[in-house]
């Protein structure tokens, strides 16, 4: 069997801000055999725009994002929201122009969220990794709503011999990040995220495990600025191991 | 009609309702209990997402020929006995109301529960004219007798704790009541029966009008609604025109979801068939039964973006699974319909500058569009509502010019790099244990939360190690 090629995207809070995310995928999918590479030329998806009503300019980014991965094989993003925002918005998005139309629709059909890549297209269910912990798991809203997934980070997550994953209350409650609105409404945000956080920490586990980077700023920043011991941490941190509690 | 609370701008009003404490407490455990019971309520109907889709798709064809619909329903009603009235505005419902009691001399209305009556604001123009306007579901009693607006679709004193209830009731009512439902539920009954007797018309709203047979339907809980439908003599429906559906079998079909959806329950205690008034030889009954059918803004939407906001059955729903309506309730929205269809509807009858603040109410998570019945994009509509805001310049022009700065550095991967640099120069002197604290200019977010630096190496940068 040749073996599968992934692209990377990374998504600009993950370069810019948890590039150690990208790290542990890289680890990750090179430990399953996977060949990763690092189209360049990334910056954002544009789902910024998109989600405030600014169409055009979501447009022009989409389409300049369907170019710089039109040779991928396969795309793997480490974040449901960025993910949703390539597979169910840019066809629409690029619906005037047919080439980068078709460019759109073949880019949404290779393109995963790094769980479903390993679940669905790996077939991996367990990945080895000497992470040691209490886990518990936020499904963010795209991935859950937008992409109707929520067993394939948990597989992942149970099938970590040393993780004990225990069920977060209200897992599926949006923690009040939702983009430029934790900015519009803080105080909404906040108090949207003092119950995630009241949540995590009732549960007793020692990090917070979540596959999108706008959930992980938030939920973060709220347990860090409560003094917390609680991590917020990705997925692919989990997996590639070596980030011991 | 522009109510005081809208002087006050909307991310204060929300501020407000996060510091009042008995709001907080009430809302939480109301609408952690209907999320409950409604999720208990589909669990067992396994042909729940079916029936879903078929209520939908019973809305959407009905919508396609709403002329014929709504002319069949007229008719069946004229033929019943009863009277139909058109009306564009809101204003030509409330003048019809008007109207009838002036020419029929009527000096007191019950009510039933109804948001359109509520939209036209109805019982204001009632005082106005010298009718008295008697709210009979028990909720819709509470927040008249405190002088309030609904904060919820379907259980518009959700706001108030039993406690605050107890207190109202003493106060208003003379007495000295416990903080028990039961004991104020019967309070309200005696207080009320008085009022059914002597009411000269009973005022409705309608959750379906069916149009081959000509029959109202009311969706109700406490009974009250089949008490203004037959005591007084003049019965008067006000019904958005949405609100039309084909046969009785397709109200089968809303009747399995809809109070499922609403509080959990398989049907509602009650549902209330109006087909005509008193016929010659009936007992019971009115003496006249007039429909109201009332556009306002509705129909300009059937072709509109805001056209599946049409389909909605009010059942309340997407408020108890929102997580900014848990956190503000619904009378920090501003206006008749709360929550994230309340904003949809918003825009539809006082016009998308209305929305301006209220169309980024929501962190678009999809939790509205999961449990609606009729599968309404709530997301998606609330995201083309802030594509029209931007396009019609309605949204500020600093945002405007943020978001196209963004735009160019999505761009150009090099002023987005060169940005990341910048970036963590200024960060320097706010980071401390690898954590921003404080930020000036993002006060908004660091006032509550850390954020995490600009990385020393961003992915990219750090690529170059691992590319190989």
């Amino acid at each position: 069997m040749t073996a599968v090629k992934a692209s990377i995207m990374i998504t600009c809070l993950g370069d810019l801000l948890f590039p150690e995310v990208g790290v542990a995928m890289v680890t990750v999918l090179r430990r399953l055999g996977v060949t990763v590479d690092f189209p360049p030329g990334q910056t954002c998806c544009g789902m910024p725009l998109f989600n405030s009503g600014f169409h055009e300019d979501a447009a022009r980014v989409a389409a300049r994002t369907v170019r710089v991965f039109e040779q991928a094989e396969h795309v793997v993003v480490p974040s449901g929201s960025c993910a949703w925002m390539v597979k169910t918005e840019y066809p629409g998005l690029l619906k005037h122009d047919g080439a980068l139309r078709a460019a759109a629709e073949r880019l949404a059909g290779r393109t995963r969220e790094l769980s479903q890549f390993l679940v669905e297209v790996l077939g991996v269910t367990r990945v080895e990794s000497d992470f040691k912990g209490r886990v518990t798991y936020h499904d963010s809203c795209h991935l859950l709503r937008g992409l109707g997934e929520s067993r394939a980070p948990r597989t992942l997550l149970r099938g970590v011999p040393g993780v004990e994953l225990r069920e977060l209350p209200g897992a599926d409650q949006c923690c009040g990040f939702g983009g430029s609105f934790s900015v519009r409404l803080p105080e909404v945000s906040t108090a949207i995220l003092d119950k995630k956080l009241a949540s995590v920490e009732a549960t007793d586990a020692d990090c917070l495990v979540a596959c999108d980077g706008g959930c992980l700023m938030q939920i973060g920043g709220g347990l860090s600025r409560r003094g917390s011991r609680v991590r917020a941490l990705h997925l692919a941190q989990i997996l590639a191991g070596g980030t011991q509690p | 009609m522009s109510d005081p609370i809208l002087a006050t701008p909307f991310p204060r009003r929300a501020g407000a309702a996060l510091k009042d404490d008995f709001l907080q407490q009430a809302l939480t455990i109301a609408t952690t209990k209907f999320i409950d019971l409604r999720k208990e309520a589909f669990a067992t109907l396994p042909e729940g997402d079916a029936l879903r889709d078929r209520a939908r798709a019973i809305k959407e064809a009905t919508l396609q020929r709403l002329d014929y619909y709504l002319e069949q329903l007229a008719d069946n009603v004229q033929r019943l006995g009863g009277h139909v009235h058109w009306a564009a505005t809101a204003g030509e419902a409330r003048e019809i109301v008007l109207r009838l009691c002036r020419e029929r001399s009527v000096k007191m209305a019950v009510k039933s529960k109804s948001m359109a009556t509520e939209e036209i604001h109805l019982n204001e123009a009632l005082e106005h004219a010298g009718v008295t306007p008697i709210e009979t579901d028990l909720g819709e009693y509470i927040i008249q007798l405190a002088h309030e607006r609904p904060s919820h679709i379907i259980a518009p004193a959700i706001h108030k704790t039993k406690g605050q209830v107890a207190d109202l009731f003493s106060r208003e009512l003379k007495g000295q009541f416990a903080a028990d439902p039961e004991v104020l539920t019967a309070v309200a009954r005696r207080e009320l029966r008085q009022k059914f007797l002597q009411a000269d018309m009973g005022i409705t709203g309608a959750n379906f009008a069916v149009a081959d047979t000509g029959t109202l339907v009311l969706v109700t809980n406490e009974g009250n609604g089949r008490m203004v439908t037959s005591l007084p003599r003049i019965h008067v429906a006000v019904m958005g025109m949405e609100k039309v559906i084909p046969s009785m079998t397709d109200l089968m079909v809303f009747l399995a979801i809809l109070a499922r959806s609403a509080t959990g329950q398989k049907l509602s205690s009650y549902t209330t068939l109006v087909r005509g008034p008193r016929r010659p030889g009936e007992l019971e009954g009115p003496e006249e039964l007039h429909l109201i059918l009332m556009d306002n803004g509705r129909v300009r939407q059937i072709a509109g973006t805001l056209r599946e906001a049409l389909y909605c059955l009010r059942c309340g729903a997407c408020l108890n699974v929102c997580p900014v309506y848990r956190q503000i309730g619904g009378h920090a929205y501003g206006y008749t319909y709360p929550g994230p269809i309340g904003i949809l509807l918003t825009a539809m009858l006082e016009g998308d500058r209305s929305v301006k603040d209220l169309a980024h109410a929501s962190s678009l998570c999809g939790a509205c569009k999961d449990v609606c019945p009729v599968r309404i994009d709530i997301p998606r509509m609330l995201i083309e509502l802030r594509e029209h805001l931007d396009r019609g310049r309605i949204a500020p022009w600093h945002e405007r010019a943020l978001f196209g700065a963004a735009r160019r550095l999505m761009e150009s991967p090099t002023l987005f790099h060169a940005s990341a640099r910048v970036g963590r120069w200024l960060q320097r002197p706010f980071v401390s244990g690898g954590r921003v604290r404080r930020l000036p200019g993002f006060g908004g977010w660091t006032t509550t939360r850390d954020l995490p630096p600009v990385a020393p190496r961003t992915f990219t940068e750090r690529w170059k190690d691992l590319a190989r």
